[in-house]
């Protein structure tokens, strides 16, 4: 521990102030400034992350009225809750169409991303501000509002894309009104708000590709489709990986789209678990078992983590 | 293998800078042909048009007999070494040096036997499984320089390759691309500000200044004909000293006049050769090692001179010694045993067979 005790010369201490001394050498301490530093940051975290997933786990063990565990028929009681949430259709179905909704949104949002921070990166420097600032738009917009414009555009009455595809001759499109119409719409609006966040990312990462990588490639042969698949993509495969798991997690527990754009209609099959949990818990009452359905989010979401984060880890490993 | 020529090449960006402005070069096959100049002098952008990494404004460049203006990089059949080495971080040494034949689709086998055989020539072979960033600054640039021997190509291209070693190292990479060069005798361009690098590796040396080439020829030329004051100021080091002079007749023979009252004797040998500037003022040129101690035992075409030294560094196999003669720098290269003191007059000569004389207005060795 010499280190710890290295930062300040140690006073001789006066006969009677031996008490205060040694507190003075404790509060001087590197690992107690660090602790302290940090107290702030571990108060938020615990207020703001612990105690709730805490108190979420203990919800979801009560029964409806909260007045003890939920029994449970074939798992101990206190689990009765994902008990029946595993008996029932809906709970599948919304599970199911989390997995849908995230997954395929966030795969076109990355492919939408990555074209338009290819289109930016090849503007040259000047109109690129312009355009870069007019393409995060719609990230910047708060999501229940610039989703209750898209809601107009879909809706029945008044659709103006309906209005644009009668001029054309296109059939009219339920948009809102049948199931897989109703999931591509919230896909499309949630791809249209999240792929700005793809645009910036990939763009900062293509801005820190050395040209040098590509000229070598050019001379050794490749083609641009090629430079593509052997220098780009691979040179920004962290930052692939990382923005996608990130937008991964924020998806996966997207709320105001559905509920803003369908509200998990026509008959529960565009709910995603948080919009649904808030349907049980808040909206039904049953908060015990509201929780429980969020509470399938975290084991989902802490899988696919751990593969990303492991394939990140390897790849700093072995290239910078 | 094939020859490199380069017809009235110009390169002028946006707003009408010109880089590179108008220049011709013949390049045989397997010759080993280095770029030389200061920053900004337009070799880089030379190389990378023969690359085709820049377009060319105007001019030809043919490859192999064939005009390569509009043909991609990776159709002309060239291999490039980079300054800071351009090797893909996220592949090992091997796949780095098999990129360049995968893409063109060579068989696996044979993939296999050059990545090999490079790794022999350039002793790499145990670093073959690494990734790039385990790697030293030496051993990066010797699997660059694997990257473009696998290929087999038709030039290579060198784009400062040694600027990013220490200057032992450097000293041992040059040796290397050398020896290289010797087994597999492939047409070479190489590119450096270093003149210490053009001497040793050239078979000729390109001097570029301001987009324009200076002078061509091979390494002992250019020492000793430079034609302009340029190439002769870059050529050697320390660079040749420049010292004010007015040529003078005197009795059929020219007489040199120096500042200081310092008079010189134009060899014999030369006489014919200036005449015709008897009278005018010119530029007196001589390198520092042809300023050397009064004891030669041969004293023909030799004129003393006597200096006080203003700096004197010691160096172990010599001495460099600065005098300041009317505001010109001048120095000479001495034996270490010279007994030379600061301030002190010492008398030197100066070797009348080696030294030029440069037209001030034009810059041109007369």
């Amino acid at each position: 521990m010499a280190a710890d005790a290295s930062t300040a010369p140690i006073m001789p201490s006066a006969p009677n102030s031996g008490r205060a001394s040694s507190l003075q050498r404790l509060a001087r301490r590197r690992s107690t400034i660090a602790v302290l530093m940090t107290i702030p940051l571990l108060v938020v975290l615990i207020g703001l992350v612990a105690y709730p997933a805490g108190y979420g786990i203990y919800l979801s063990t009560l029964n409806r009225r909260m007045t003890g565990f939920m029994e449970g028929e074939w798992l101990p009681n206190g689990l009765g809750n994902f008990e029946i949430l595993f008996e029932s259709e809906t709970f599948w179905a919304v599970a199911w169409q989390s997995c849908i909704f995230a997954i395929s949104a966030v795969i076109l949002k990355a492919l939408v991303g990555f074209w338009l921070a290819h289109m930016l990166h090849h503007i040259p420097a000047k109109g690129q501000r312009k355009w870069r600032g007019m393409l995060l738009v719609p990230w910047v917009i708060p999501p229940a509002l610039s989703t209750l414009g898209w809601w107009w555009m879909f809706d029945p009455a008044y659709s103006s894309i309906n209005w644009l595809f009668q001029v054309v001759g296109i059939p009219q499109v339920p948009w809102l009104g049948e199931k897989w119409w109703a999931r591509l719409s919230i896909i499309i609006v949630n791809v249209w708000y999240g792929a700005p966040f793809f645009m910036i990312m990939y763009l900062a990462a293509l801005k820190s590709v050395p040209e040098q990588l590509y000229e070598a490639a050019a001379i050794d042969g490749a083609t641009s489709w090629q430079r593509l698949r052997y220098v780009t993509l691979p040179m920004m495969a962290n930052i692939i990986s990382i923005t996608v798991l990130f937008s991964l997690i924020v998806t996966f527990a997207n709320y105001d789209i559905v509920r803003v754009l369908t509200n998990g209609g026509p008959r529960d099959l565009t709910h995603v678990f948080a919009s649904y949990a808030f349907q049980v818990g808040i909206l039904s009452g049953n908060i015990p078992r509201g929780a429980a359905v969020s509470l399938f989010m975290f084991p989902i979401l802490a899988i696919c983590a751990f593969f990303v984060l492991r394939g990140v880890t390897r790849r700093n490993k072995e290239q910078m | 293998m094939a020859q490199v020529s380069l017809r009235k090449i110009v390169k002028a960006y946006e707003g009408g800078v010109q880089a590179v402005k108008g220049i011709d070069l013949d390049i045989d096959d397997h010759e080993f042909v280095v770029l030389v100049g200061p920053s900004g002098c337009g070799k880089s952008t030379t190389l990378r048009m023969i690359a085709g990494l820049e377009e060319i404004t105007s001019g030809d460049i043919s490859i192999g007999g064939t005009v390569v203006n509009d043909i991609p990089p990776r159709d002309r059949d060239i291999a490039m070494v980079f300054q800071n080495y351009a090797l893909y971080p996220h592949m090992s040494v091997y796949d780095n040096m098999a990129f360049g034949l995968m893409l063109r689709k060579f068989p696996k086998a044979e993939i296999d036997r050059r990545v090999k055989e490079a790794a022999r020539i350039l002793d790499i072979t145990p670093l073959l499984d690494r990734k790039p960033k385990a790697l030293s600054g030496g051993q990066r640039q010797r699997v660059a320089m694997g990257r473009a021997i696998v290929r087999d190509p038709k030039v290579f291209l060198f784009d400062e390759p040694l600027s990013n070693l220490d200057a032992k190292l450097r000293v041992q990479m040059r040796t290397e691309i050398k020896k290289v060069h010797q087994t597999v005798n492939t047409t070479t361009v190489y590119v450096t500000h270093d003149q210490v690098e053009a001497m040793t590796l050239a078979d000729r040396v390109v001097v570029m200044n301001h987009g324009i080439i200076e002078q061509v020829g091979p390494p002992q030329e250019l020492y000793h004909n430079p034609a302009t004051k340029f190439v002769a100021g870059f050529i050697g080091s320390p660079s040749m000293n420049f010292i004010p002079a007015k040529v003078e007749q005197a009795s059929g023979a020219l007489r040199l006049h120096l500042p200081q009252g310092i008079v010189l004797d134009v060899p014999a040998a030369r006489t014919a050769r200036y005449q015709a500037h008897a009278g005018k003022d010119v530029l007196f040129g001589i390198r520092p090692e042809h300023l050397t101690d009064d004891k030669p035992t041969d004293k023909s075409n030799t004129a003393p001179i006597t200096l006080k030294p203003d700096v004197i560094e010691p160096m172990g196999m010599e001495t460099l010694v600065h005098f300041k003669l009317d505001g010109t720098e001048v120095s000479a290269r001495l034996d270490p045993a010279t007994p030379a003191a600061v301030g002190a007059p010492l008398s030197l000569i100066a070797h009348m067979d080696q030294m030029h004389l440069i037209d001030p207005t034009s810059d041109k060795v007369l």
